[in-house]
């Protein structure tokens, strides 16, 4: 019978969840080591820790391992299993002024106080295919940290510093809005909560912290192409380590640190009325890992969903934040290989009675 | 004509502005030519608005754009929420109720029931992804009529009163011209028979001799249907040629009420005698 | 952070009973009743991450975790069938967080979980049915912003729906909409059945089981409660219909009066037909034989 799948389903299953692996190792090479995926492939880690929503670097790791490289899948995976662990407490809020820094810029000045880091990036290497990394080996490797050792020791040494953010200092002047009252608010958390909109601000930033990074750069892009432009100014990116503490009994204890990319980018100005002075906006973003794309779309999105009236999909709360989520939209679309034989068979009743009322043949 | 009462409006008034300050009222009017408040700011789209409306009977309101004349029947239409004020219809709980105090449900059943609308741009009130049959089918619906043959008859009924050929009852209002639009506005706004009928510049825009046709119908309309009607105009042309009543604004405000022949004969109100003198 | 990971690291984690913890399940337990409480209105919820993905039956899920008891009796079916791969995944997800009996026996079960049917056998006042829904708000198709479809149900404003099934019948001289056929429930909400075919829209009205409905994705709950009026939108002159399969019958149990599967025999091109539900299919066939024997 075919492709009717009337029995036989579980046999069917099992059998497609062996192929995976199949096609994972019939290649016969040396298997992945899931610590070579979390130093190695950072950039993917980092992407899943944020869209999986749990900072749990080794897991992400293995769950790329598992997901055969997809990031989506490893994302969906890491967020199944963040559901299975109990949460026990709510971190104090961070403080990114504590963070220390691996990469900090700032497009809005030549320079800041504590200086331009830019630390690692690939903005400005030539994006050539590079075939010498085929040949690489471990004694490569060795002779390069030898190598390097002395002048990234600054790197893992402590007292780099910690910088003032560039927001502040225009804060300080008085040229951006004060956004503090919502800052004592309890934040909206919609893993727990119903969403409706309005969506408060905490809320829409939880919602964009979790989100797919293409999804998101997708749509704060349709804004920076001109649907929407809010005419921004990158303030500040940094990414770096900030400690995490948590509130036992009334005292802080520290948790550990972890990996994030912030960025504030600085965008139009306004007025509350014919007499008030006019300030800039801030839109913000903040993400687990360093993953700079998602930070300044998030940046760029926070601050179109500030629009008291939408006019462009950038500025639609609800068209932004229902379509950013990848575990949401990657599982909707993988739905339609699942079985429509009962709709189709509707829709077939149907074409073939309207094909009759226009006379003929069905 | 019956003197009957269809319409009762109280001090209605509507003030934009997040605070107003309490003194909007006395500081703003005809006589400082102002409606904005010089204190804190807010705007008195309309105040003080109290009139009646008769069973058959065309009042007209006249003035200058941003005289508060819209506002009026944006408020009776539901479309804004005044911030004070009353109104009473006579076929409504027997008149007895203020319309402004009730659930957004029965004011739903108020407008899709006893009340139509003609607005100046057909966008608002016409739904262009609709047909145009489509569109008066709406309120028929709203109405509870389910039955399409019930509706495509109405609906035909309408076009041809309306002189829309009926063969475009399936087409989309987007294919037709400024005066057609207007006129499938009216047939939606006639669809069920409405105790009142709101007509809002409706005649703007339109070229000199799509007006005349327009105006024609109407007055046509009102003579075969006995539809009571508030048609605001800027226009006192229009104004003169349908209403038997007028009532002049200035600043949000009413500033002179009566007869529409006594208004253009003998205007009392400064306003009124520089807006009839300049007609001629 | 490492004696952290070794505690994440630990194999064979025992899950909760259901999986989900005690507290979300009682959170969703209430919104169930709330539903219940008001027929047809969907009520928000805050929807779980499950290690299923969204869109294939999660909602669902999320009602049947919360209601299930080590007592209970289960069924999952896709299609109308147990053994779809999507039913078998689900439950196999199921028993292995609770091993509770499954069944393919509609009459046997407590709850049932079912995606785009409804059992052909009818169902008791013991039992339970719940949907999974893709689609929760019926007014999508006419209006995509989600607030203001919120206060279309609160105003009861349904024109456009009508307006939309008024334009089909002009257009098509038909209503085309196959399955998700817009129900109106206890005469106030208009409501999205799931996509059931409109076959079984009629087991809806009146029926002895409670009917609950889960949209994990768009984190809504709704339900029909026992003995509640459930009509189709239709016009005085243009009525509901149900899916025609007139002359047809189920190749292997000869049934004239369920829901058919149009069929291509892969080997002869040929086209037939077989019940959509399999365990009815199969009953009906087990009695023939029997009476036959």
């Amino acid at each position: 019978m075919g492709y009717v799948a009337v029995k036989g389903g579980l046999e069917a299953i099992e059998n497609s969840e062996k192929l995976l692996d199949f096609f994972r190792l019939k290649g016969g090479s040396s298997p992945v080591q899931v610590r070579q995926i979390q130093e190695q492939f950072r950039l993917a880690v980092d992407k899943v820790v944020g869209e999986g929503s749990l900072y749990a670097p080794y897991h992400a790791a293995l769950a790329l391992k598992q997901s055969e490289g997809d990031t989506i899948e490893a994302s969906f995976i890491l967020r199944a299993f963040s559901s299975t662990i109990s949460r026990t407490h709510y971190s104090l809020p961070v403080k990114t002024t504590q963070m220390r820094i691996i990469r900090r810029i700032s497009a809005a000045f030549k320079d800041i106080p504590g200086g331009q880091y830019l630390g690692p990036s690939r903005d400005y290497t030539q994006r050539l295919l590079n075939f010498e990394l085929d040949s690489e080996n471990k004694s490569h490797i060795k002779r390069f940290l030898h190598e390097s050792e002395l002048e990234y020791k600054k790197l893992s040494n402590e007292d780099i510093g910690m910088f003032p953010k560039v927001v502040d200092l225009l804060r300080k002047e008085g040229l951006v809005i004060d956004s503090k009252k919502q800052e004592f608010e309890e934040p909206f958390d919609i893993t727990r909560e119903a969403v409706a909109y309005p969506l408060a601000r905490s809320g829409r930033l939880q919602a964009m912290a979790r989100g797919e990074t293409g999804g998101m750069l997708m749509i704060a892009y349709t804004s920076m192409r001109g649907y929407g432009d809010i005419h921004p100014t990158l303030g500040e990116l940094r990414v770096g380590y900030v400690p995490v503490y948590i509130n036992k009994n009334g005292e802080e204890i520290y948790a550990g640190e972890v990996l994030v990319t912030e960025a504030e980018v600085i965008a139009r100005f306004i007025s509350k009325d014919k007499t008030d002075k006019p300030r800039f906006t801030i839109g913000y973003g903040f993400c687990f890992g360093h993953n700079e794309l998602k930070a300044i779309s998030m940046a760029i999105l926070d601050r179109t969903m500030q629009a008291e009236k939408p006019k462009v999909p950038a500025e639609d709360q609800e068209f932004v934040l229902s379509h950013i989520d990848g575990i949401e939209s990657s599982g909707f679309c993988a739905h339609w290989k699942l079985p429509h034989y009962i709709t189709f068979q509707s829709d077939l009743d149907r074409i073939r009675a309207t094909r009759k009322k226009r006379g003929g043949d069905e | 004509m019956s003197k009957k009462k269809i319409l009762s409006v109280k001090d209605l008034n509507l003030i934009h502005g997040k605070k107003p300050c309490g003194r909007c009222l006395e500081l703003t009017g005809p006589e400082v030519e102002s409606n904005i408040c010089p204190v804190c700011g807010s705007i008195v789209a309309c105040a003080d608005i109290s009139f009646d409306l008769n069973e058959g009977e065309i009042l007209g309101i006249v003035g200058e754009s941003g005289s508060g004349k819209s506002t009026i029947v944006q408020c009776l239409y539901f479309d804004v929420r005044p911030t004070g004020g009353e109104a009473y219809i006579s076929c409504f709980e027997e008149g007895k109720v203020n319309i402004f105090s009730e659930s957004s449900q029965k004011k739903r059943y108020m407008r899709s029931n006893l009340m139509g609308i003609v607005y100046q741009n057909p966008q608002r009130g016409l739904n262009f992804d609709f047909s145009c049959g489509g569109n008066i089918a709406e309120k028929l619906l709203m109405a509870g009529i389910y039955n399409i043959k019930k509706i495509r008859d109405r609906s035909t009924e309408l076009l041809t009163k309306t002189e829309i050929s009926t063969e475009r009852i399936d087409d989309p209002p987007g294919n037709f011209s400024g005066g057609m639009q207007q006129r499938v506005q009216i047939s939606k706004a006639l669809a069920n028979n409405p105790a009142i009928l709101f007509l809002d510049e409706v005649t703007t825009g339109l070229d000199v001799s799509v007006q005349a046709r327009v105006l024609d119908l109407i007055r046509q309309l009102q003579r075969q249907l006995g539809i009571s009607m508030i048609i605001v105009s800027h226009d006192l042309r229009v104004i003169r040629l349908l209403a038997h009543r007028t009532i002049v604004m200035k600043n949000g405000r009413i500033v002179e009420m009566g007869l529409t022949d006594q208004i253009l004969e003998d205007p009392q109100h400064k306003y009124s005698q520089l807006l009839v003198n300049s007609m001629l | 952070m490492n004696d952290m990971n070794d505690v994440l690291k630990r194999k064979n984690r025992k899950y909760n009973f259901g999986f989900i913890d005690e507290n979300s399940k009682r959170e969703i337990r209430r919104k169930i009743l709330k539903a219940v409480a008001i027929p047809g209105y969907q009520v928000p919820f805050g929807s779980r991450e499950l290690p299923i993905a969204r869109g294939w039956g999660t909602g669902g899920l999320q009602i049947t975790l919360s209601l299930i008891g080590p007592d209970d009796i289960l069924k999952v079916i896709d299609q109308g069938c147990d053994f779809s791969v999507n039913a078998v995944n689900l439950k196999r997800f199921i028993q292995k967080t609770t091993g509770v009996e499954i069944t393919e026996d509609t009459l046997k079960a407590t709850i049932i979980q079912t995606r785009h049917r409804i059992p052909e056998e009818k169902m008791g006042e013991n039992q339970i049915l719940v949907f999974q829904v893709p689609y929760p708000e019926v007014l999508r198709t006419v209006e995509p912003s989600e607030a203001v479809t919120r206060e279309m149900h609160a105003e009861m404003n349904y024109s456009k729906l009508w307006v939309y099934l008024y334009e089909e019948i002009v257009k098509w001289g038909e209503i085309t909409i196959g399955a998700r056929y817009p129900v109106k429930v206890n005469g106030r909400y208009i409501m999205d059945p799931s996509p059931i075919p409109r076959w079984d829209v009629p087991k809806l009205h009146m029926a002895e089981t409670l009917y609950l409905f889960g949209a994990g994705r768009e984190k809504r709950i709704y339900a029909i409660p026992p003995y509640t009026r459930v009509e189709p939108l239709e016009f005085d002159d243009f009525k509901f219909n149900v899916e025609s399969f007139d002359g047809k019958a189920c190749s292997l149990c000869g049934s004239t009066d369920t829901f058919l599967d149009e069929i291509f025999n892969s080997e002869t091109g040929q086209k037939t037909y077989i019940c959509s539900d399999t365990s009815y299919c199969s009953k009906v066939s087990a009695r023939k034989k029997v009476s036959h024997e």
